[in-house]
């Protein structure tokens, strides 16, 4: 098995096309912390033996913050570009480790003449599991913790997907301790809209942190997350409690990750 | 043969002022951008059964849920009893129904007596909420004023009606020697005894009228009412969109722009006419089913509770937003019929939704920190039991902002900046793919 990371580039010049595109996003390709999770899955993904590329310099952000923001003419100029990228190299099959990407690829790209099929790397590691494609060890570093889990908004209410990646946390033999506001009613991150971006606006307390308290209160000592603007939110709402030595904040791929490793040296 | 006349006289005279006022929020609804529906029109009937007609979002908070239900089948139930009530007016018959009907009669007077009680309950819990008890969502600014009045003057008038009912039943059961044997009237009918015939029957008469009265006074008061949504509901679950939540309203004229500056081929050619002003700054830019949201909304505030803004204390209130709408769609609606020329943008042709202009916008009403708050998380949209959409507005709102007047917030600026210049989020100076080369 390789380690090497392809670009959907280099494997075109060699005349070859992977079954799946990595859409790697900003945030994964930039944020120290979204990197961790991006290698993370990589390595899930060439563990499973999944043929899969990136684009690399070739892609550009999808467009969500701007079009959020109201900025309908950069969202527009990213995503025809994307599209034409996509177009190019025939890709069909799409995943991302980032809610908000996979959300414009598979609900916005459409309008705009690009037809995916899209799922989020929760979708995906849910299905190799099932299929015994990667095996995880019961009883292993997580048994019997205590985890939570912070459903993002564009996976979740947004796009309904709340049982792949609590079917992934049950694989990990966790103890899973819902917060109250979870599911439909589960409470933003505070980074969506392009938030992310700016200061909050006037307010008694910002939103990561009433978040953070949430998910502190379930005793919890994992907070698992989808998203790499929801780990970031998580994980500076939980330093600004200062519990950032008890508590720990992962993204679903790392957790899995930390289990492939232990059990397949 | 005069209470016949009176009941037509009246009832026409009711039905023919309430009309207008209806009309008008037709109007003030149809102030606003076509917007197409497409669909599946099973899936829209659907959402109208079971949400509208179910009531199925109401579930998520089981104790207003549970009032609310008394009050809403009472209300459904009701009209059977309206029903007859039209029928004995018109026709001068005495209970209608009860000769036809026997059994099945008292069955359904006895359901409509016990609803009603139930629904009496439901109604003084409400005032207590209201009135008394401190509930977050019932203290908020945007109800200061005439919604809290609103509010109140729906639920006394709900007594009113119940009262009514129970009065007519009672008399009218004493009246005929407490043979009718309804489930709440046989109850109170007791308290008749030692009473005279006159009295009996003014009562019944007293009770009849009252509540036929409310009714007519009720439909009269709708159009000025958050009450409305009783009615508005269930069209405005009919047209809620069905495309996916998380897919914001393509804007083909930006898209062909970009296309024709990419030199993509461009699928329309612009026809060099001066730019539309993109996104919303008032009603007449909103599409009509943000209006109908807007008239459909009553002020329970389930949107505002989710609203993490809201929660963590930013300005946003989702509900406010919905308000301000409605209530800048009436004003415009009052200048139109004004027919005053000081709002035309050609005093040569009468005053419409496109030649308007009165120098004001949603924008006094909504400050941007509100619509700069918003996180786009949707649980405003989940939270609403009438389908209401409140987040697509702010987004037309901040549209105007961005495309319009080119505005917004400055940490935004270096954001686009980065993603215009170099295709990302945050402009680095290392290659996108660094992290897969250690």
């Amino acid at each position: 098995m390789s380690n090497t990371i392809y670009t959907m580039a280099e494997l075109a010049a060699e005349g070859r096309s992977p079954e799946i595109l990595f859409w790697v996003g900003c945030a994964g390709s930039y944020d120290a912390r979204a990197q961790r999770v991006t290698l993370a899955f990589s390595k899930i993904l060439q563990a499973a033996g999944i043929e899969f590329a990136i684009l690399g310099n070739e892609e550009q952000c999808t467009g969500d913050p701007a079009r959020r923001a109201g900025n309908e003419f950069i969202f527009q100029m990213l995503a025809l570009q994307n599209i034409q990228t996509l177009e190019g190299y025939g890709v069909k099959k799409i995943v991302t480790a980032c809610p908000h990407c996979f959300n414009t690829l598979k609900n916005e790209y459409p309008a705009l003449g690009g037809h995916y099929e899209v799922i989020h790397h929760t979708q995906l590691l849910q299905q190799l599991i099932a299929d015994g494609r990667i095996r995880l060890q019961g009883g292993g570093d997580f048994k019997g913790k205590k985890i939570t889990y912070h459903d993002s908004c564009y996976l979740g209410r947004i796009n309904g997907i709340y049982e792949a990646p609590r079917d992934v946390l049950k694989a990990l033999d966790a103890d899973l301790i819902e917060m109250k506001r979870c599911k439909t009613n589960g409470l933003c991150c505070g980074a969506g809209g392009a938030q992310m971006w700016k200061e909050d606006e006037p307010g008694k307390q910002r939103i990561n942190i009433e978040r953070a308290e949430e998910a502190l209160s379930t005793g919890a000592t994992v907070v698992a997350s989808n998203c790499p603007f929801c780990l970031t939110m998580m994980q500076d709402g939980i330093k600004a409690k200062e519990k950032q030595d008890e508590v720990m904040t992962f993204d679903l791929a790392e957790l899995v990750l930390n289990h492939l490793e232990k059990t397949n040296p | 043969m005069i209470q016949q006349i009176a009941f037509f006289l009246v009832a026409a005279l009711a039905v023919g002022a309430a009309a207008r006022p209806f009309l008008k929020i037709r109007r003030n609804i149809l102030l606003g951008q076509p917007e197409s529906i497409t669909g599946n029109s099973a899936e829209r009937w659907k959402n109208v059964l079971l949400i509208a007609f179910g009531q199925q979002k109401m579930l998520k908070r089981w104790i207003p849920a549970v009032l609310h239900f008394f009050i809403y089948a009472a209300f459904v139930i009701t009209q059977v009893e309206l029903l007859e009530i039209f029928v004995d007016g018109l026709a001068g018959t005495h209970r209608f129904f009860q000769p036809s009907l026997g059994g099945f009669y008292l069955f359904v007077i006895s359901f409509i007596e016990v609803l009603s009680i139930l629904a009496l309950l439901a109604t003084l819990a409400f005032l207590v909420r209201r009135n008394v008890l401190q509930i977050p969502r019932f203290q908020m600014p945007e109800l200061k004023g005439w919604p809290f009045r609103d509010a109140n003057i729906i639920l006394f008038l709900e007594i009113f009606l119940i009262f009514f009912i129970l009065l007519m039943n009672s008399a009218d059961m004493a009246l005929h020697g407490n043979t009718y044997g309804f489930a709440v009237s046989q109850w109170i009918s007791p308290l008749w005894a030692g009473t005279s015939e006159t009295v009996l029957h003014t009562m019944e008469r007293v009770g009849w009228w009252g509540h036929f009265l409310v009714v007519l006074g009720f439909l009269n008061y709708l159009p000025y009412s958050k009450h409305l949504h009783i009615i508005l509901a269930f069209p405005n679950t009919y047209y809620a969109k069905l495309s996916p939540r998380g897919e914001m309203e393509n804007m083909p004229a930006i898209m062909n722009e970009v296309r024709s500056m990419l030199g993509m081929e461009s699928q329309s050619q612009s026809d060099g006419a001066e730019l539309p002003e993109f996104g919303a700054n008032d009603v007449a830019a909103l599409s009509w089913k943000n209006l109908m949201d807007a008239f459909s909304c009553t002020e329970c505030g389930r949107c505002t509770a989710v609203c993490p803004a809201n929660l963590t204390g930013k300005k946003l209130s989702p509900r406010k937003i919905v308000m301000d709408i409605r209530d800048r769609a009436e004003e415009v609606g009052r200048k139109i019929d004004s027919g005053d020329p000081q709002f035309a943008k050609d005093a040569a042709l009468p005053l419409s939704a496109s030649n308007f202009q009165d120098g004001k916008s949603l924008f006094d009403r909504i400050r941007p920190e509100e619509i700069h708050a918003c996180t786009t998380c949707n649980a405003c949209v989940e939270a609403c039991p009438v389908l209401i959409n409140p987040l697509d507005p702010i987004l037309k709102l901040r549209r105007y902002e961005i495309l319009t007047l080119s505005q917004g917030p400055s940490d935004w600026l270096p954001m686009f900046n980065s993603m215009e210049n170099s295709g990302s989020a945050w402009a680095m100076a290392v290659d996108r793919d660094q992290w897969r080369k250690g």
